[in-house]
């Protein structure tokens, strides 16, 4: 799967999560961008990407990713 | 919603929580809600478990409100001045640990002795606790029970060894069954068992404990909540009361009508045989936990009726209360069922394995409950993991409620061969009990108290510590009626609460069941209130009409009781008064009241 169906992949959930049909993420998104994401959201949203995805973050990629760029790097590897 | 029942995809539940949460507010927008106030004090992060059990609470009807302890403070909280906890006021209180949150475990250099200190210890950490809350806060309590741990380091003999970590949190847990055991408004939730329902090595994900201090998988989650819901819906007074059997593939393989009750799989002889007997072994053990048995089949009622005598049937037809063998839709036969029970059809549990008959009963008799069953190895997992009638109390009564239906069936056809109605009540041989509040009643008197919603004028509900203060306070008059009849002891059918202020007693709480409508019963509690009341030098009796969604039929109820109206506000709710004329004329003509008064007082 290339970068950018992982992205449109990522909307979707992105959107479910925050219920907000307006989100659209990029490279540079980060929790700062979206009012609702905090913390406790994060989990939320890390576990609907796994499930998602079919794949899982170790706790070392979950606490380094920085934006969403990375976090779709890290997919991209994991799932091929 | 068809999401929150079981089996429910918990995926999509985490994910589309607020989504769902917007169509339960919207879908449940003019009926009026049951508004909770839950404290949860948390051993590990709470926050995902109060955002889905909001969930689930909404999908029966109540919504709720919560505190939540800063992480992992549930025993500051409750141990340490805390005025905000107390400000809340909460109306149940969830204390949510794991064994994570088991501090010392046995090492292996450990004697019996120490092992047994260390136990008391651990226990004694959470009883104080509870000793505590429930002083501080008079409402129930809901605690887990410990999972086991996700490693076994002696392996299997872990379950057998005094150091073993499973034995010691055996041992924790029956120490905490037995606290429930010896006290009233305490509840173990039970999360040893749900875990191993669930899968320990799915539950336990040691990644979501070290990042984020979760002590379950968060996929785990909706399974816990919805878990967990059972135990505050069936306090809040939200259990079903009723099931509604289908019987052809239902309580057995084959069509009666169709293939003769003699070629129907029931009993030893096939597999599919085994399994209809179990299902029907596990409905018929609802019975004795007061669940009203009843068949709506597409049926000639020969038929249906040589099938459930079937030699190696477990279920008999006197086991149901009533038996709809028509051609009817089945949606009707539900509303009717549920009329002539005196219940709400939202009480009523259809179970039958045509999806088309689910769908019209879905659709018409709103919320009834419809499980999707269908290959009948998995009926009793479904009916059993959704949790309609959790048990958070049995009363004595529970055992012969489904004598006392059908008794109250009777009745009613002997009803229909008097022509004066009076002449009938008294055909009845009706002898009635008055008295304040004893102990012995106390958990019906709650339970009570949480279930009527017809007969009943200020809908307040009471938990059973509630209503044990309330019962020894001298400023409250308190009353139960028990109604018994020729066909039977329907028990303790009505209760009163008033509160004494200034000469005038304010009747906080009249309720009756439905099952005793029309037997003047409430003539009978009137007479004994005005009683009481002179007793007491009271001369006023005020009473109070809050309308709810179901009350309707008890708007009237001061007015025929001979109470003025005194006040009404834009919201339908009213005030009467009631002068207790002197001499007084009893209003209760037909019921004989026995063991009047308290312990050989004479009337």
């Amino acid at each position: 799967m290339n970068r950018e169906a992982i992205f449109d992949r990522l909307n979707i959930i992105f959107r479910d999560i925050f219920d907000d049909e307006s989100i659209t993420v990029t490279d540079k998104t980060t929790a700062d961008d979206i009012e609702e994401w905090d913390s406790l959201e994060h989990i939320n949203l890390i576990n609907a990407i796994e499930h998602e995805m079919g794949m899982k973050f170790t706790m070392g990629q979950v606490v380094s990713m920085k934006n969403v760029g990375e976090m779709v790097d890290v997919i991209a590897a994991s799932i091929g | 919603m068809r999401e929150l029942e079981y089996p429910f995809d918990s995926e999509t539940i985490l994910k589309k929580s607020k989504k769902i949460r917007r169509e339960l507010l919207n879908q449940s927008a003019g009926t009026s809600l049951l508004i909770k106030k839950i404290a949860v004090l948390g051993g590990s992060t709470t926050h995902d478990i109060v955002r889905i059990l909001e969930l689930f609470l909404l999908n029966e009807g109540i919504q709720a409100e919560f505190y939540q302890s800063e992480y992992g403070q549930y025993w500051q909280d409750a141990m340490f001045d805390n005025p905000e906890l107390i400000a809340f006021v909460p109306d149940i209180i969830f204390i949510h640990t794991t064994c994570r949150n088991i501090s010392v475990w046995p090492s292996f250099s450990d004697s019996a002795e120490t092992v047994d200190e260390l136990i008391r210890k651990q226990a004694d950490h959470f009883t104080v606790m509870w000793d505590r809350l429930r002083e501080l806060c008079h409402c129930p309590v809901i605690q887990n029970n410990f999972d086991y741990p996700f490693y076994r380091l002696m392996g299997n003999r872990e379950a057998s060894d005094i150091h073993g970590r499973n034995y010691y949190v055996n041992r924790l847990n029956l120490l905490f069954a037995q606290y429930a055991q010896e006290h009233q408004d305490f509840y173990i939730h039970d999360i040893n068992y749900l875990s191993a329902a669930y899968g320990l090595e799915r539950w336990s994900a040691p990644s979501y404990w070290h990042m984020y201090k979760y002590a379950l998988n968060m996929q785990a989650i909706p399974e816990f909540a919805f878990n967990l819901s059972h135990i505050i819906k069936s306090l809040f007074g939200k259990n079903k009361k009723a099931l509604v059997l289908d019987l052809d593939n239902t309580l057995w393989g084959g069509v009666v009508g169709d293939d003769g009750p003699e070629q129907l799989e029931i009993g030893s002889e096939t597999s599919m045989g085994q399994v209809y007997a179990e299902i029907q072994a596990y409905l018929r053990a609802h019975k004795e936990m007061g669940i009203l048995l009843n068949v709506s089949s597409k049926n000639e009622p020969e038929n249906a009726l040589a099938g459930l005598k079937h030699p190696d049937g477990i279920l008999k037809p006197e086991d149901f209360v009533l038996i709809k063998a028509n051609w009817e839709a089945k949606s009707r036969n539900l509303l009717e069922i549920a009329k002539e029970l005196e219940i709400l059809p939202e009480a009523l549990v259809f179970v039958d394995d045509n999806p088309a008959e689910q769908e019209i009963v879905r659709q018409q008799v709103k919320g009834a409950a419809v499980p999707e069953i269908g290959a009948p190895e998995r009926t009793i997992q479904i009916l059993d993991r959704n949790g309609y009638f959790e048990v958070t109390s049995l009363s004595e009564e529970d055992g012969s409620r489904n004598a006392m239906y059908q008794a109250n069936i009777a009745r009613k056809q002997q009803e229909i061969h008097y022509g004066d109605y009076r002449e009938y009540l008294l055909s009845l041989e009706m002898t009635g009990t008055i008295k304040a509040f004893e102990p012995l009643y106390m958990a019906r008197i709650a339970q009570l108290t949480n279930k009527s919603n017809q007969f009943n004028l200020t809908t307040k509900r009471f938990t059973q510590s509630e209503i044990e203060q309330t019962a020894a306070d001298r400023n409250y008059i308190t009353l139960c009626g028990r109604l018994a009849d020729r066909f039977g002891d329907n028990g303790v059918v009505s209760v009163v609460i008033g509160r004494i202020e200034e000469a005038v007693l304010h009747l906080e709480l009249w309720l009756m069941s439905c099952r005793v409508l029309k037997r003047d019963m409430e003539y009978a509690m009137m007479d004994r209130v005005a009683e009481e009341c002179r007793k007491r030098d009271i001369a006023v009796i005020r009473g109070y009409y809050y309308p709810t969604a179901k009350n309707a039929m008890v708007k009237e109820f001061y007015d025929l009781q001979g109470f003025e109206k005194i006040k009404e506000d834009e919201k339908g709710n009213t005030v009467w008064e009631y002068l207790i004329p002197e001499p007084y004329d009893k209003k209760n003509q037909v019921i004989t009241l026995k063991n009047y008064g308290f312990k050989g007082e004479q009337p």
